[in-house]
């Protein structure tokens, strides 16, 4: 354990002092002016009490150890496992969607909020894969999409004002019509310069919304956008129908959980057809690819438009849900969280992406006790993931299953 | 031997932006031939497999297929035609299993049936890839990364076979193994196979016809024996 212990210690060390210089200025530099080293000190201390717990943790079970606790957890795992195994996937599928169904019933208002934030993201990020996860592409853009939905249905609602059925598939088309229009030009691109195109192109969305007063009322954005309407019929005086205004947090929750569920089961179906094949294969090699006879630039454009068709779904979503847009909730910031939540998820993996993305919704919001701290815990949660599992939370396992399957 | 051959260039240029590769090559393939094209390296071997494939657009002269003319014909669309390549150094898709490989190879089909008999049919051929038929091309070695290659461009059913450099980075022993397949699937399926190399000996020995390609033209052209026995090509591509 020693022996081990050595081997580190110097690079530790090192880490450590860097870290000290990193946080007196963070913590020891006051806005009027005066210089201390107090505080700075105590909080280094207590992460170098912290990580040197977990170090010290680390070797001994590096070194064998904890072999007197590793082993009975191993067991307890092995017997989970073997519980859980004679259980087919569906009942998960099952037991999943029925706690999805009672959740907002058990939970508050705050929670459902989060709830719904989450199913928007994972339509998001599940869109983003096709394009960054199967076909290869990497989007820093993907958002405008999002954007081109969400004041679609606004624009229309409030301007015209069209119904929110009338204007879901009108959102998803715009954002497709969006994609395509980038995708044309751009797709000839390979790799790094993509991604600059495609990152130029999400800001021009952002500036276009920023400054066409006329029909996106600039930097205030659109107020006044109606919720999502069902019709009810009532049996009162005939036979009649009723707008009923979806404004409870609760109703909206199930709205968006089947555009969740109609996603994933989208994606689920693109991918192991002969579409998300041919995706793949130009992932991975796109000469290779069209020597087989994909048509590589087809699927590209495919890809893209099927990304931005269910962002445009999202959006119109996100749109019905805040009932109000501006352009502040395009940024670049959201185009590179949604890349965050699949990569962190795992590329190409359904519920990879899924964990992904409450992962880095909730915990923010689990961690907002820590107010100022938050960011930073959440950046050395994500630094610290990507070092452990660099194939994200749950990886794709595509490849293998597919051919088990056969036997 | 057929009188009409299944492939022809015509005078053919060909490059890279501002360098020149291919500076007006002409050549023939007849039905059931294996023709090879030997040359030393930057000759134009591979951009002359590009360049008929379409992935580099032919700047001037013709390149005939069946009779017809391809210049134009995106690349895609050539293994429809019976037409499809072994690109150089394999390229086979690194993270799918090799019975996707194999899959993506018969992309244009749709035979359901007709796919899977030659999936089974690959796995009798290359047996190592039956063996293998669950792992990531990635994971292969070099031979067998070779043999998955063509495996795949078999599987899009091709009239015409074009392989660049099979004996890439291999064993001598595999190589054998992989232009003895190729003997092979010229004699028993009847495929045409152009074939570029820089091993010249092993492609003269396999081809009935060659080429000798040299800083983007045709230098010279002649049975296989013929070549073979040249002292001229003995001297510069043989090593004597």
């Amino acid at each position: 354990m020693i022996q081990e212990f050595k081997k580190i210690w110097k690079q530790y060390a090192i880490g450590m002092l860097w870290l000290l210089g990193l946080l007196w200025p963070l913590l020891g530099i006051h806005p009027d002016g005066t210089l201390t080293f107090q505080k700075t000190f105590t909080v280094w201390l207590y992460i170098l009490a912290g990580t040197l717990v977990c170090l010290f943790v680390y070797v001994a079970n590096q070194g064998g150890q904890l072999r007197f606790i590793t082993t009975p957890v191993d067991g307890v795992k092995k017997s989970i496992s073997l519980f859980v195994k004679p259980f087919p996937r569906w009942v998960w599928f099952v037991v999943i969607f029925v706690l999805a169904v009672i959740y907002p019933q058990i939970t508050g208002r705050y929670a459902t909020d989060v709830a719904i934030n989450v199913l928007l993201y994972i339509c998001l990020g599940l869109g983003l894969n096709v394009v960054v996860g199967l076909a290869g592409m990497l989007d820093l853009g993907y958002i405008a999409f999002y954007g081109v939905g969400a004041y679609t249905y606004a624009v229309l609602n409030v301007t015209y004002g069209v119904g929110f059925w009338f204007c879901l598939p009108l959102a998803a088309v715009f954002a497709t019509i969006a994609g395509c229009i980038v995708g044309y030009p751009t797709l000839r691109m390979r790799g790094d310069y993509l991604a600059i195109v495609t990152l130029g192109f999400g800001e021009i969305v952002r500036i276009v919304l920023n400054n066409w007063m006329e029909l996106t009322n600039g930097p205030n954005g659109i107020l006044g956008v109606k919720p999502v309407s069902i019709l009810i019929p009532v049996f009162e005086n005939g036979f009649s129908f009723e707008i009923f205004w979806v404004k409870k947090l609760q109703f909206f929750y199930y709205f968006a959980l089947a555009l969740a569920i109609l996603v994933i089961i989208g994606v689920h179906r693109l991918n192991y057809s002969r579409i998300g094949r041919a995706w793949e294969s130009i992932r991975e090699d796109e000469t290779a690819a069209e020597l087989m006879g994909v048509n590589t630039f087809i699927y590209k454009l495919l890809a893209y438009a099927m990304g931005a068709f269910f962002a445009g779904l999202a959006g119109a979503f996100f749109a019905a849900r805040m009932r109000f847009v501006s352009p502040e909730s395009f940024t670049f910031l959201e185009s590179a969280m949604v890349l965050c939540m699949v990569v962190l998820g795992g590329m190409g993996s359904i519920p990879g992406i899924m964990l992904g993305v409450v992962a880095l919704i909730a915990l923010p919001e689990v961690l907002r006790d820590f107010e100022s701290y938050r960011m930073l815990i959440f950046g050395a949660t994500m630094i610290i993931m990507m070092l452990f599992r660099p194939a994200g939370l749950i990886p794709a396992q595509r490849v293998g299953k597919r051919s088990e399957e056969k036997e | 031997m057929s009188a009409e051959p299944i492939l022809e260039l015509r005078n053919v240029h060909s490059g890279y932006g501002t360098i020149k590769a291919l500076k007006g090559v002409s050549l023939k393939v007849y039905p059931g031939e294996v023709v090879a094209i030997i040359g030393a390296n930057g000759a134009g071997k591979s951009t002359t497999l590009m360049t008929i494939c379409g992935i580099i657009a032919a700047e001037k002269g013709e390149v005939l297929y069946d009779g017809k003319k391809i210049n134009k014909v995106s690349p895609e669309k050539l293994p429809i035609k019976g037409l499809c390549q072994v690109p150089e150094g394999r390229r086979i898709f690194p993270r799918l299993s090799v019975e996707e490989n194999l899959i993506l190879g018969a992309f244009h089909r749709k035979d359901q049936e007709g796919i899977n008999k030659d999936i089974e049919y690959m796995y009798s051929l290359f047996p190592i890839l039956g063996e293998r038929c669950k792992q990531h091309g990635g994971t292969l070695s070099g031979g067998e990364q070779q043999m998955l290659a063509i495996a795949r461009a078999l599987m899009t059913q091709p009239k015409v076979l074009l392989l660049d450099e099979p004996s890439l980075g291999l064993a001598p022993i595999i190589i054998q193994q992989i232009f003895d397949i190729i003997k092979d699937i010229n004699e028993k399926n009847g495929t045409t196979i152009l074939l570029v190399e820089q091993n010249a000996n092993l492609a003269l020995q396999a081809a009935t016809r060659g080429y000798v390609l040299e800083t983007g033209e045709i230098t010279l052209e002649d049975k296989a024996d013929a070549l073979l026995h040249n002292p001229e090509i003995r001297k510069a591509y043989l090593g004597e």
